[in-house]
């Protein structure tokens, strides 16, 4: 095991999950706590476009997804309130979106091994300027989430009485939306497109099904974050698999089992999620 | 400039997706007034898993994405309405799917070229008895889909006055989430699991807007559907560019400007 860790690519990819796990569960706990689970998740399919069409223009796949998740957050964030329950539409430009990423990928490469490592994560071939970036970038998120974390916090429980007292909501959620997108992007890297839940979603879900506090439940968030990519990390070095299926596997299994802590710990936090669909006027039951 | 079609497999691309088009397009009108065009992403996902199991199996996709699906879809049918609502719990299940898809692949040699036909499509890959299997199960869902076509209908506009009118909405639901998963699955040979919104949704999502009447939608929604694959796999077949690109790009080309230009509430 000892000897494994010498390898520079396996530090990298320490590394970078490290700081990538830390970063995703601090902003996850807001996705959670805000209901913006499908943003991140539109933003990660928009970002399959940016990772491949960079690679067509020569610039590095990061620097690519950055671009376009950053682009498609500041439009989401703009928009605001005004995509809510728009299902239909967001699933037609995400789907435009993936469209596009097949054809740069065809006109750049007929490499299909490509494709899969940004679908699925390619933490193992995490090069010294991705791991660069994603400290970078890792470290602007963080200095901004903890410069607005109070009003963001107080934006995110309870909009009305915020802007009521003078907290800029709109501003917050824009300058939110960017974080995510940032915090997508590294991800993407980790566990990949199709994986981002794994990191950005489970770790603070999980948390908040068992504790309640907002620290606490960060700290938590944190702690899972980082046990679910060291523990993927260390399965797939030892059994030789796939590091993404280990994350994503050891993320969802986690979650599941934590889900029935959830009503007999604090049943009064359940909260149905505003998801888009519900504001459909033909919303049936199915 | 037809020579192409001289071409076996070019004939089985456009015999396959002439029959997965029009399933697609009527369960595709029924899904957007339900208003479950999220089930169709979901399934997909689901079936990545189940696709990807079958390769490494050494079995048909087919079977795979079928078993998977029509799982997943009596699992959610059944699931209790307070668990479905939650976006996180759900999400969080594909992405274990997907998960278990990756493993599959992995353990499969061939990993890669594998994984990217089953995201994107294999339409032009298609063999002879994946096209019968493709008929039979887009004419099947086809059949049972006209055969319980007024209650459905009526059940899907308005829930409880058909359920005071005795329609057994409960069956019906699970019934017609099953028949999503069959058509899904078929789907995914044509566009992948990535683009299954383009073909699903998006003839539907297009003809509700242009005109009246659900059989006129429903006509109008496999008329594009048609058009849709049968045009993109001729322009893949030229240009030797994906299929699902083509198919991608027709679909949102001509949805975003009716959506931008026909008001019209839906």
């Amino acid at each position: 095991m000892i000897e494994l860790l010498q390898h520079q690519f396996i530090q990298y990819a320490f590394l970078s999950g490290t700081i990538i796990a830390i970063v995703s569960a601090i902003i996850g706990y807001f996705v959670v706590l805000r209901a913006q689970a499908f943003a991140g998740h539109a933003l990660s399919h928009i970002g399959f476009a940016g990772a491949t069409g960079a690679a067509l223009i020569g610039v590095s796949s990061l620097t690519g997804t950055f671009i376009f998740t950053i682009l498609a957050a500041l439009g989401m964030g703009f928009l605001g309130k005004r995509i809510q329950g728009r299902d239909v539409e967001i699933g037609m430009i995400l789907s435009f979106a993936l469209g596009l990423g097949i054809l740069f990928l065809k006109l750049y490469t007929t490499n299909a091994n490509e494709a899969v490592g940004i679908l699925f994560g390619s933490i193992l071939s995490v090069t010294s300027y991705d791991l660069l970036l994603s400290i970078i970038s890792a470290c602007v998120s963080l200095l901004l989430l903890l410069i607005m974390f109070r009003p963001l916090l107080f934006a995110s429980t309870d909009p009305e009485v915020a802007e009521a007292r003078g907290v800029p909501v709109q501003l917050l959620s824009i300058i939110f939306m960017v974080l995510l997108a940032l915090t997508v992007t590294e991800a993407i890297l980790v566990v990949g497109v199709l994986l981002v839940f794994a990191l950005l979603v489970a770790p603070a879900a999980t948390a908040q099904h068992i504790a309640k506090r907002p620290l606490t439940t960060i700290v938590l968030s944190v702690a899972l974050g980082l046990a679910f990519t060291w523990g993927g990390l260390f399965l797939a070095l030892f059994l030789h698999g796939p590091v993404s299926f280990f994350i994503a596997g050891l993320a969802s299994i986690i979650y599941l089992l934590a889900v029935p802590f959830y009503h007999t710990i604090s049943p009064h936090l359940y909260k149905p999620l505003p998801h888009a669909d519900r504001e459909n006027k033909f919303t049936v039951e199915i | 400039m037809f020579d192409i079609l001289q071409y076996s497999f070019i004939q089985n691309a456009f015999i396959a997706s002439f029959f997965v088009s029009i399933g697609a397009a009527i369960i595709g009108y029924f899904m957007l007034v339900r208003g479950l065009t999220f089930a169709g992403h979901a399934f997909s996902h689901v079936g990545f898993a189940g696709a990807a199991g079958a390769v490494w199996l050494g079995v048909n996709p087919i079977y795979g994405l079928l078993a998977f699906t029509i799982a997943a879809a009596i699992g959610i049918g059944s699931l209790g309405k307070e668990l479905r609502e939650r976006d996180i719990t759900i999400g969080i299940m594909f992405t274990l799917a997907l998960a278990f898809g990756v493993l599959f692949l992995f353990l499969y040699r061939g990993y890669a070229e594998e994984a990217y036909s089953i995201l994107f499509g294999t339409i032009l890959g298609i063999s002879s008895l994946t096209v019968l299997i493709t008929a039979f199960f887009s004419l099947m869902t086809i059949g049972l889909v006209l055969l319980v076509f007024r209650p459905l209908l009526f059940s899907s506009f308005d829930p409880e006055v058909a359920e005071a009118r005795g329609v057994p909405t409960q069956k019906l639901a699970i019934a017609f989430l099953i028949l999503v998963a069959i058509t899904v699955s078929v789907s995914v040979q044509v566009v992948g699991v990535l683009l299954i919104f383009t073909l699903l949704v998006g003839p539907a999502a297009t003809a509700i807007r242009l005109i009246k009447g659900p059989y006129q939608t429903i006509g109008l929604a496999t008329v594009l559907g048609l058009l849709y694959s049968w045009i993109s796999i001729f322009l893949a077949a030229e240009t030797n560019l994906p299929v699902s690109f083509y198919i991608a790009t027709l679909s949102f080309g001509v949805y975003l400007p009716v959506r931008l230009l026909v008001k019209k509430n839906i």
